[in-house]
């Protein structure tokens, strides 16, 4: 027989390795290590979710729920989604998934042929290059600098536009650089899709945690949302990682298409994960608000923070990540946050892990205590001092 | 500043009396001379009383008992409650008092150091004051929760070190 790894999918042999797995396992082996290097809230999910989601058990939701979730959710996304003047029909328009991640997965399946080019602005949240290449697709990185403050400029999408190009994946609030985009980026960037005919999968999964204002969907654009899929869900808003339930929102030719997967892939979203989720949207307001206020005073610590010890860093306007320059240390993302972490004990991520872009930048979440901050502060003080 | 940046200050503080004026001002986006300012202010204005710790004393002292009094009085004339109030609170083994609606009128809580303590207190004390009518003792037996904090919280962070 052959060798087992040579009869694998060479699509999957060629996917580069996580960005993060052997930072991950260094950081892992070490005590007394405070992490900056979370992608996910560090609230527990508020009570009054996790107690409708035992009720739920209680009463005995354990089966499977329609293809394309609960009615109840679904109608509850879609009150909410008007809240951002996007209106979307729950029956033919939504679709409940596993995670905001599996919308992404699916709509990249449904929207690609082989071949068909993906612009993605960098740096990006991991997983949108080897979702685009598994679907068959080809990722193109188009990356975006640290003086646009890391928002994505139609000069930056036609420098990598060609006659294959097809879709454009992006993401704002973005993880990692916390930028947003401003109502002139957005009807700038539609005009473009426009006139080029791009698809647009927009994940929007950290719209909550907008800071200076509120966010709005390049889906409300003129001429936008018959091409655009929003992608979102529970997780950061209300602190629900772990349930896993994500939603898309988009034209009905392309949801049906993304339906037809996801029944014959995945079947359907978790069902008490789905009942928390109806319960999140319809009580939730008052305990997301508490936690969007706390984030916001502790991003002002974070920045604020790092530019006391030496290091540029925009104001995200956007999610829970601050993304400092430390290109004037010497040191590469990746060994800065090597030798942080060896050093001070301080998790950071390097820039790196999300794109050539993120060279010269370290990502620092500020989901984690106040307290927390400001000590991992102090330590990245020391380590700078020291240098 | 404006009232919401003023409560956001208590807020903070009443969550951890020794942040610094430093930290709340980097929290708040405001300088730290203002935070200073804010706080003098309330402390004169007695909003803010004294800061504190909160103990668990359960965890160091077995034999404190705290009891829970419910009294009724008779009101008097022109000063309502608040005479007889002031009666019961200046006795030291008092830690609270609290006008109550419903069934009773005032709700004593007493923290001695033996049952014994506080059942004197109570029969000799506070019963024998004149507008006290009756008392019910209960005696507290465990402390879950106390003003927003939860004393034996299991729940500790379950995230790995890092994530994408």
């Amino acid at each position: 027989m052959k060798q087992l790894k040579s009869r694998l999918s060479p699509v999957v042999e060629n996917l580069p390795p996580s960005g993060i797995r052997r930072f991950f396992d260094l950081a892992s082996e070490m005590k007394d290590v405070i992490s900056l290097g979370v992608g996910e809230p560090d609230f527990v999910t508020p009570w009054h979710i996790r107690d409708a989601s035992f009720d739920a058990l209680s009463r005995g939701f354990t089966s499977y729920t329609s293809n394309r979730g609960m009615s109840q959710l679904l109608e509850a996304i879609a009150d909410y989604l008007m809240g951002y003047n996007l209106h979307y029909d729950p029956d033919r328009e939504l679709l409940v998934t596993v995670g905001g991640s599996e919308a992404i997965d699916l709509a990249l399946r449904a929207m690609l042929s082989p071949g068909d080019e993906v612009l993605i602005p960098e740096p990006a949240y991991v997983s949108y290059r080897p979702c685009a290449a598994l679907a068959g697709g080809v990722p193109v990185a188009v990356p975006t600098r640290w003086e646009a403050q890391f928002r994505v400029s139609t000069t930056d999408l036609e420098s990598q536009l060609t006659a294959r190009s097809k879709v454009l994946v992006m993401c704002y609030p973005n993880n990692p650089t916390g930028a947003v985009l401003s109502e002139t980026d957005l009807q700038e960037l539609a005009t473009f899709c426009v006139q080029n005919d791009l698809l647009v999968i927009s994940d929007e999964i950290y719209a909550e945690l907008s800071y200076g204002g509120k966010h709005h969907s390049i889906a409300e654009q003129p001429g936008m949302r018959d091409r655009t899929v929003v992608v979102s869900g529970m997780s950061k808003a209300f602190a629900m990682t772990g349930w896993r339930i994500g939603y898309a929102a988009g034209p009905e030719d392309i949801l049906s298409a993304m339906l037809k997967i996801h029944q014959y892939a995945i079947l359907c979203a978790p069902v008490m994960g789905q009942m928390a989720a109806i319960e999140a949207l319809q009580h939730g307001e008052r305990e997301k608000q508490r936690m969007v206020e706390e984030y916001d005073r502790r991003r002002r610590l974070m920045v604020e923070g790092l530019r006391s010890v030496g290091l540029s860093c925009h104001e995200p306007q956007g999610a829970f990540y601050a993304f400092p320059d430390i290109r004037s240390t010497g040191f590469t993302a990746e060994a800065f946050a090597e030798e942080l972490l060896r050093q001070q004990r301080v998790a950071v991520v390097p820039g790196t892990a999300f794109g050539e872009a993120g060279e010269g930048f370290v990502r620092c979440s500020y989901a984690t205590s106040a307290d927390q901050i400001e000590q991992a502060i102090q330590r990245m003080g020391h380590f700078l001092t020291e240098l | 500043m404006e009232k919401e940046k003023k409560l956001e200050i208590l807020r903070l503080l009443q969550e951890n009396a020794r942040r610094s004026p430093a930290m709340i001002a980097s929290m708040l986006g405001v300088e730290e001379a203002v935070v200073l300012q804010v706080m003098d202010e309330f402390e004169r204005d007695r909003v803010i009383v004294r800061y504190s710790a909160m103990v668990n004393w359960d965890k160091v002292d077995e034999r404190r008992v705290t009891a829970v009094i419910d009294v009724k009085v008779t009101p008097q004339r022109d000063v309502g409650f608040d005479a007889i109030a002031q009666r019961i609170y200046r006795f030291p083994e008092v830690s609270s008092v609290f006008l109550m609606s419903g069934a009773y009128d005032l709700q004593v809580v007493v923290v001695g150091n033996h049952i014994r303590e506080v059942a004197q207190f109570v029969s000799e004390k506070l019963s024998t004051l004149e507008h006290v009518n009756s008392t019910t003792t209960h005696f507290l037996l465990k402390r879950y929760k106390w003003d927003g904090v939860i004393f034996d919280d299991g729940e500790q962070d379950q995230r790995l070190v890092i994530t994408p």
